[in-house]
């Protein structure tokens, strides 16, 4: 199976270059995932940096830019995809080394997004109650792993990854917005006012596109968008 | 080398660090957080089935009946004091973390969801209890998210991707803080710190197929061991009962608490056979066993009948999917099959380390001195999966291990709040103390062609697997120390081809294989030394537990590599000492 493989390594490395790699089928099974592929290359390329931990889904290590497309490469089927295999680093983050990416801007709007609990109240002895219900509305929120495929695959977090939020803060934002237990909604919406920290979304819809965990940020945007609204009223 | 200086330092970020660095924070102490991965990669975040506390959400239940059933699961090998403190608060820390935003399932009542998990019953060893506190199926990713939320609010300080390279301490025995690798710029960062919690988890990448991540390579295990602190218990190697054949994907022990049920080849609910009571809800080393068994006598299924099978079509997609919505998205995605419609091939996989830093319950690290009484290692602590408190024995209940991170984070962090305020100042830390740390570094600078790291990791845990399995020998645990051994001083001729500085993934996986290798020898050692079956410790030439001779807890030395053992604690804090009886369920 053949790959080609964006390589970078700033220590001795004047540009960027494409490397091709390839497995031998008999190395392969079927079943097996890209990260299974990208670690087998790794025995006969030591050099070959890129971030992996759980091998299922959920620690949000290996998001990468595969066949044109973000993903995360421990819960990507070899089969499903096309030859050569081309895996890039995800696009519009600097590139640290190989598929490694710098996350600072990304998980600063992260921060930004006040992502924790606010409740004023006395704490109470036991928990507090929230019903089914009210619990059923953080479904399809609390589920992001922060691997960032959605944010790194927006247009406008390309060009403003400062000043607008992205897909996965604003998730965070109407996850905590939409949690009862929360009462810190106004300081929420204000915090999201301006031009660009909500308002910078176009719903080019890239990011529902992308998520591995099936989630769907766009619409959270929406939600937050109606509040905002509302609240203008 | 940079300095920077905090009044504690934390190496590990999952629930344990993350627990611990809140409840400091909290207190105005000064902390730092160093962790390999960003926080919320760590492995906590596969947590699945819940967190164990008598709430009595659903059925009526208290601590003491928890207490009983964690110290009938350890195979009375657990310290009582220990999981009597630890049952006691587990309520507060579960409240505590919905008052974090944990978002807990629900119950019609609004109050947090409970469900049944294994080695649980009501009045000492009644009825099934219902217990285990959870948020669906991903309650280590909803705490650990949280823990890490709720650590921004607090601004404790993260140095993310920093790999720590080896202990600190003066002549004195007294722990000084650490050298750590900022992985993107291979640069060493000395960290200083008035006392140093280790909280760096377990170590199930010792095994070929183990359920856990690519990160848990024992760090701070080995850090400890290369300190001189010895490793307790090591030879209690949780295999849990239903990874996925062949691949090891945990599927939570929430599936059979839900009403999941084992088959055979003969489509058989063998489990009857083995826990007449609990049935597929008797504690995971009784279950691995009767699967194991299963298997070795012909009864397994698929051509090679080589696993069994986790049935939970009966349930209804409904159910499937509302509490078990991640096991059913995983199993889509790596067995092509839906649960809801077709049972899932499971076979025993590498799980948890119930063994690891020996502590007491305020979480500081503790050593027999000289034969005589345990001590306190001045600035050292532990908490969570490197961490033998010992709330586990010989074997971990379900749902204790969320429950340990919890209670003991923040039990170890309190007792530093109380210890920084007499420790006003930093100790100087003597030139030599960085010494072994320079040398770490410097030896994977070393040109030249050797063995490569990938082909000893693999030799390594292939030998794991083969001989430190469920069932275990005297034969075969020699020849598995052996092999060890020589894998261990073949790793001193290895080399690697990556010298770059930058992110160098090749230079930190040669250097998590020498604590691999460090942790394997002290459980291959320690499971060798110990005559008899207990827990998940069973020897095949050994059959029986022997109160007599081994009601004890072993402690594994590197240098000079030996056993050592000291008494289990039995007298609880206030109540009567549940004393060694048979074990069934």
């Amino acid at each position: 199976m053949k790959f080609s493989i964006y390589r970078f390594d700033p220590d001795k490395d004047s540009k960027a270059y494409m490397q091709d790699y390839e497995l031998d089928d008999a190395r392969l099974n079927p079943g097996m995932m890209l990260l299974d592929a990208l670690l087998l290359l790794k025995t006969q390329d030591e050099s070959l940096s890129f971030r992996r931990s759980c091998q299922e889904g959920v620690c949000g290590s290996d998001a990468m830019n595969i066949n044109g497309r973000n993903g995360l490469a421990c819960i990507t089927r070899l089969s499903e995809l096309k030859q050569p295999v081309a895996i890039r680093p995800l696009p519009g983050m600097p590139v640290i080394r190989d598929l490694v990416v710098d996350l600072e801007q990304f998980y600063r709007q992260y921060r930004n997004a006040t992502p924790y609990l606010i409740n004023e109240d006395p704490v109470p002895e036991v928990e507090r109650l929230q019903s089914p219900q009210q619990r059923e509305q953080l479904d399809g929120l609390y589920e992001c792993i922060l691997c960032a495929c959605c944010s790194t695959a927006c247009p406008s977090f390309w060009w403003n990854p400062d000043k607008f939020l992205g897909p996965a803060a604003l998730l965070q934002s109407w996850r905590f917005l939409a949690d009862s237990r929360d009462q810190a909604t106004e300081q929420r919406l204000s915090n999201l006012e301006g031009p660009f920290r909500l308002f910078r979304c176009h719903t080019i819809m890239n990011c529902v596109e992308v998520c591995p965990k099936g989630l769907n940020p766009t619409h959270a945007i929406g939600r937050i968008k109606e509040l905002m609204v509302k609240r203008s009223l | 080398m940079e300095k920077r200086s905090f009044d504690t330092l934390i190496i590990g970020a999952g629930g344990g660090g993350l627990r611990a660095a809140l409840q400091l924070a909290q207190a105005e102490a000064r902390v730092a957080v160093v962790s390999k991965v960003f926080p919320t990669r760590s492995h906590t975040v596969a947590a699945q089935g819940g967190v164990n506390a008598a709430l009595a959400n659903v059925l009526p239940d208290n601590w003491h009946w928890h207490m009983f059933d964690t110290v009938k699961g350890s195979d009375y090998l657990g310290d009582q004091d220990a999981i009597e403190y630890m049952c006691r608060a587990a309520p507060r820390a579960v409240y505590e973390l919905e008052h974090f935003g944990v978002p807990f399932s629900r119950l019609d009542t609004g109050k947090i969801y409970q469900r049944a998990f294994g080695g649980q019953s009501r009045d000492f060893g009644g009825d099934q209890a219902v217990r285990t506190c959870a948020a669906a199926d991903r309650t280590g990713h909803a705490i650990l998210h949280s823990l890490y939320q709720q650590n921004i609010r607090a601004r404790t300080h993260f140095f993310d991707e920093y790999f720590a390279i080896e202990l600190l301490q003066n002549q004195a025995g007294y722990f000084l803080g650490a050298v750590a690798m900022n992985i993107a710029s291979g640069e060493p960062l000395l960290i200083e710190a008035k006392t140093t919690i280790l909280a760096t988890g377990g170590v199930g990448q010792l095994f070929r197929t183990n359920t856990n991540a690519l990160v848990n390579t024992g760090d701070g295990m080995a850090m400890a061991l290369r300190a001189g602190i010895p490793l307790q218990d090591m030879e209690f190697f949780q295999f849990h009962p239903t990874g996925v054949a062949g691949k090891g994907m945990l599927i939570t022990e929430g599936a059979r608490g839900e009403g999941g049920y084992l088959l055979n080849g003969d489509g058989e609910r063998f489990m009857e056979r083995y826990a007449p009571n609990a049935k597929d809800l008797a504690s995971r080393d009784v279950v691995s066993r009767a699967i194991a068994t299963e298997v070795r006598e012909g009864r397994g299924v698929g051509a090679n009948r080589d696993h069994v099978l986790l049935k939970l079509d009966h349930l209804g997609a409904d159910i499937v999917s509302k509490r078990l919505p991640g096991i059913r998205d995983m199993v889509r995605t790596f067995l092509h099959i839906d649960p809801a419609d077709t049972p899932i091939p499971v076979y025993p996989t590498a799980h948890y380390t119930m063994g690891g830093i020996p502590t007491d319950r305020h979480g500081q690290v503790v050593v027999p001195v000289q034969q005589g009484a345990e001590e306190p290692v001045p600035g050292l602590y532990a908490v969570g999966e490197c961490a033998c408190v010992s709330v586990h024995g010989a074997n971990r209940l379900g749902g204790n291990s969320l429950l340990d991170i919890l209670v003991f984070g923040r039990a170890a962090a309190n007792h530093v709040i109380e210890h920084l305020k007499q420790q006003r100042y930093h100790q100087p830390i003597p030139a030599d103390a960085l010494e072994p740390a320079l040398q770490r570094l410097a030896r994977w600078n070393r040109q030249g062609k050797g063995e490569s790291i990938a082909g000893l990791r693999a030799q390594l845990t292939k030998t794991m697997e083969d001989h430190c399995g469920v069932f275990r020998n005297e034969e075969v645990l020699q020849e598995g120390q052996n092999a060890v051994l020589a894998l261990r001083e073949r790793l001193r001729e290895a080399t690697i081809d990556d010298h770059s500085q930058v992110f160098n993934t090749a230079r930190i996986e040669a250097m998590e294989l020498e604590n691999l290798m460090d942790v394997a020898l002290a459980t291959v050692s320690s499971a060798l030394a110990r005559r008899e079956s207990r827990g998940a410790h069973s020897r095949i030439d050994y059959p029986e537990r022997d109160d007599q001779q081994w009601l004890r807890h072993s402690l594994f030395n590197l240098d000079p590599m030996k056993m050592d053992y000291k008494p289990v604690r039995m007298q609880p804090l206030t109540v009567d000492s549940f004393p060694p009886k048979k074990r069934t369920y």
